[in-house]
């Protein structure tokens, strides 16, 4: 009998611990899923981060190496310059790309380190319960900024895709969502494009994925979808920011 | 082995660690250490090697991480403030088992301090790094020839125990010529590590470099396994250098640059009839402490002298265990002692001595 | 000759270091042990430099020249810096074309020589230290001239050979002072 919707081979069997509606699971499905199609599990070495997805480690069944936190852009340029011929990825969150490890993340970008950076952009810090990230929105509500994040005090948030696309070595840079089938699609497509970016040699490419956290937004999962929708796109438009090809042609 | 050529000591690292089969070097400026980049940035190209001037000295760690991790041989090089950034990913590469070269060309602290000859990161380098419960092998040259040589050996040993390891020099030592005769030049060995994450090609397990586990118990185990690396290592990796000690009713311990200040009081005292004698520890973690012992008693006092306000005299001060005095002399700053001021608190010892 | 510790002195740009790294290949042609220390940091863009350099049958201890046997001064601040540093008996050379300074202790040997001016004279503007050298050479044969010339050769690179002569002859002028 076949078998509809089987696990791909790039994950291991080690469960989840993500929170129920949490989009963190279908990324990773669909990294994994581009990893099987494009038959490089044995060639590549993912670089997990610090956040909800420290522990992608044990889900990838590709070589992994774990970083301090938002340093995944500068241990992933190691493992790339020490061995060019795997395809290196690094899976990250906002506070973990944005935050500390802004710094890394320009100079991996501007040198165009030849590395795929998938983003999580849910608008907290999830891990430790809920606090302001750098890309928490004007207003919103978290432990940090108990009374809505003021700009005038806490700032503004960063728009990554924006910011990074105005670099020379950025070969990619794509906003997608996981909320509907149609967007898990182009998400799938933007991530696949990102791994094929990498095998052609052009450089950094960032997926950046508009996700949910529905238990520190203290949202149902229907409702944090709908929250996304309404709140984060508006701000963080999907689309493509930088496509060296299509520059190109 | 080649002909004497005359290198600074910052040159002769960088060459040395070529030579050591290393192709992978990830740094940032800093006076007194730069050389040391500026010598990759030329050489590495010719030798088919990675340089990369990194963002930062926390970057620099973490490429150095990451490359280590992947399995190749590979170094960094800073001087102190620098190794402060670094002492996050220095506990990361500790509590991940990979294998890593770091050059510690020590200047004044604290602070942005100055950038003259000092010995103030002995605490940094041997017991607080990072956080965290972990060691790294410590090597402190105190002649360019040693920088070369000892860039070998700790380069050997990082990964034949897996874990990082640092040459302390400093100021003095990086800046300074001496005549070295640079080993045979070894062909790089990237591939042996069967522990690497550099791909499984489908023909094992997927390797992970790791150093989070979220059970307690399952941490303290690790821990405690990776302490009965270290106490094999205090068993069998400990080096000192015995000058004149036979007889020695005083002895000076001092490491590196103030060894050698120290080995010309000694000269000088010598030739005045003092007994006296020098240990110069080779590893400062680990610490020659069955070289101290060996002396404890048969010398009447021990005398350290240190580039900083007392640091390594902690560790003498174990090793003598209270048996016989410990008196200290240094030296901060970035202010190298005369081998005077070093002879006159020998004589001012031996006037004690009964 | 057991142990001679140098100490040089001047102006960046003068070219102590270049000097002392002559001597201590020289030294190190000779099969002498050697060593080799510059000040280095922000006084070296525009300020004073100076170098350390010992030359000895045994193995070096400290390196940093505390007390020369030999100080040569090429500007007037190092000289007063310096003057009182140099062993009883040792020897002080200056450049009595920058400095017009006498020096002051009367247990020292002294060596005035306009070693600017003679390299002016002679068409080698810029090579007033390597007069000093071969003066210094002359005073203290701190190698053998073989040496001297071999070190040289050493101490200049490949990229820079058609220096080479120049320096040589300055180094003859200085010896012949």
């Amino acid at each position: 009998m076949a078998v509809k919707g089987e696990k791909p081979r790039a994950l291991t069997d080690v469960p989840f611990h993500y929170c129920p509606g949490c989009t963190h699971g279908i990324v990773h499905r669909l990294v994994a899923e581009v990893i099987d199609e494009l038959g490089i599990e044995g060639k590549t070495v993912g670089i997990a981060s610090v956040g909800c997805s420290v522990f992608t480690y044990n889900y990838f069944n590709c070589d992994m190496v774990q970083a301090p936190h938002g340093r995944a852009p500068a241990v992933a340029t190691g493992v790339k310059r020490a061995r060019p011929d795997n395809v290196v990825f690094t899976y990250q969150g906002d506070g973990d790309l944005a935050a500390i490890g802004a710094g890394e993340t320009v100079h991996a970008a501007a040198r165009g380190e030849n590395i795929v950076v998938i983003f999580i952009n849910n608008a907290i810090y999830g891990m430790t319960g809920g606090q302001m990230a750098p890309t928490t929105l004007p207003g919103q509500v978290t432990q940090t900024t108990p009374y809505g994040r003021d700009t005038k005090t806490a700032g503004n948030p960063i728009r990554v895709c924006e910011l990074l696309s105005s670099l020379d070595g950025v070969a990619l840079a794509q906003r997608v969502t996981v909320d509907n089938v149609k967007n898990v699609k182009n998400a799938k497509k933007a991530i696949k494009k990102a791994f094929e970016y990498q095998m052609e040699g052009l450089g950094y490419s960032i997926v950046e994925v508009v996700s949910t956290c529905p238990t520190n937004w203290g949202l149902s999962p229907k409702d944090a979808l709908q929250w996304l929708r309404d709140n984060m796109l508006p701000y963080y438009p999907l689309g493509v920011y930088k496509d060296v090809k299509e520059a190109k042609e | 082995m080649g002909e004497r050529v005359l290198m600074k000591g910052n040159e002769a690292i960088a060459e040395a660690a070529i030579a050591a089969g290393c192709r992978h070097f990830f740094g940032y400026p800093i006076t007194p250490q730069t050389e040391v980049a500026a010598y990759m940035s030329k050489r590495m190209p010719k030798v088919d090697g990675v340089y990369l001037q990194a963002e930062s000295e926390v970057a620099s760690i973490n490429m150095v991480l990451g490359a280590g991790a992947a399995g190749v041989r590979v170094m960094t090089s800073t001087s102190s403030p620098g190794v402060s950034l670094m002492a996050e990913g220095i506990s990361y590469i500790a509590g991940s088992d990979v294998p890593a070269l770091i050059i510690n060309v020590q200047r004044g602290g604290p602070g942005l301090g100055g950038i003259q000859p000092s010995q103030a990161d002995y605490f940094q380098a041997t017991k607080s790094t990072g956080h965290g419960d972990f060691h790294m092998l410590v090597f402190a040259p105190s002649t360019v020839q040693e920088m070369v040589d000892f860039v070998s050996i700790a380069f050997d040993l990082g990964d034949k125990y897996r874990m990082p390891a640092m040459i302390l020099s400093d100021g003095m030592l990086g800046q300074m010529m001496e005549p070295v005769e640079l080993p045979e030049a070894r062909n790089p060995d990237n591939d042996s590590k069967d522990w690497a994450a550099c791909g499984h090609k489908g023909k094992r397990e997927h390797n992970v470099i790791n150093s989070l586990y979220i059970q307690p118990q399952t941490l303290e185990d690790l821990v405690r396994a990776r302490y009965e690396k270290y106490e094999k290592i205090k068993e069998e990796e400990q080096r000192a250098e015995e000058y004149l000690t036979e007889d020695a009713e005083i002895i000076v311990v001092a490491y590196g640059a103030s060894s050698r200040v120290s080995r010309s009081a000694v000269d000088k005292a010598r030739k005045e009839g003092i007994k006296v004698g020098l240990i110069r520890p080779i590893t400062l973690w680990p610490f020659p402490e069955k070289t101290i012992a060996k002396y404890v008693d048969s010398a009447k006092k021990f005398l350290t002298v240190e580039m900083s306000m007392g640091q390594m005299v902690d560790d003498v001060r174990l090793a003598v265990n209270g048996k016989k005095p410990v008196e200290f002399y240094g030296r901060t700053g970035g202010m190298i002692p005369a081998p005077n001021e070093v002879y006159n608190k020998i004589v001012e010892m031996k006037g004690g001595v009964q | 000759m057991s142990d001679l510790n140098i100490l040089l002195a001047g102006f960046g740009g003068q070219g102590i270091l270049f000097t002392g790294k002559v001597i201590a290949y020289s030294g190190m042609m000779d099969g002498q042990e050697i060593s080799w220390l510059p000040s280095y940091g922000p006084e070296m863009r525009g300020g004073t430099a100076n170098c350390s350099v010992c030359l000895s049958d045994n193995k070096i201890g400290s390196p940093l020249v505390v007390n020369p046997d030999v100080l040569v001064a090429m500007n007037l601040p190092s000289l007063e810096k310096f003057e009182n540093d140099v062993v009883p008996g040792g020897l002080i050379i200056v450049d009595s074309s920058i400095i017009s300074k006498k020096v002051e202790r009367d247990d020292v040997n002294v060596v005035y020589i306009p070693a600017a001016k003679i390299a002016e004279d002679n068409g080698l503007k810029g090579a007033a230290n390597m007069v000093i050298l071969g003066r210094m050479f002359k005073e203290t044969k701190f190698c053998s001239e073989d040496s001297l010339d071999k070190g040289l050769k050493k101490s200049i690179p490949p990229k820079k050979e058609a220096l080479l002569e120049n320096n040589l002859k300055a180094i003859k002028l200085g010896i012949e002072s």
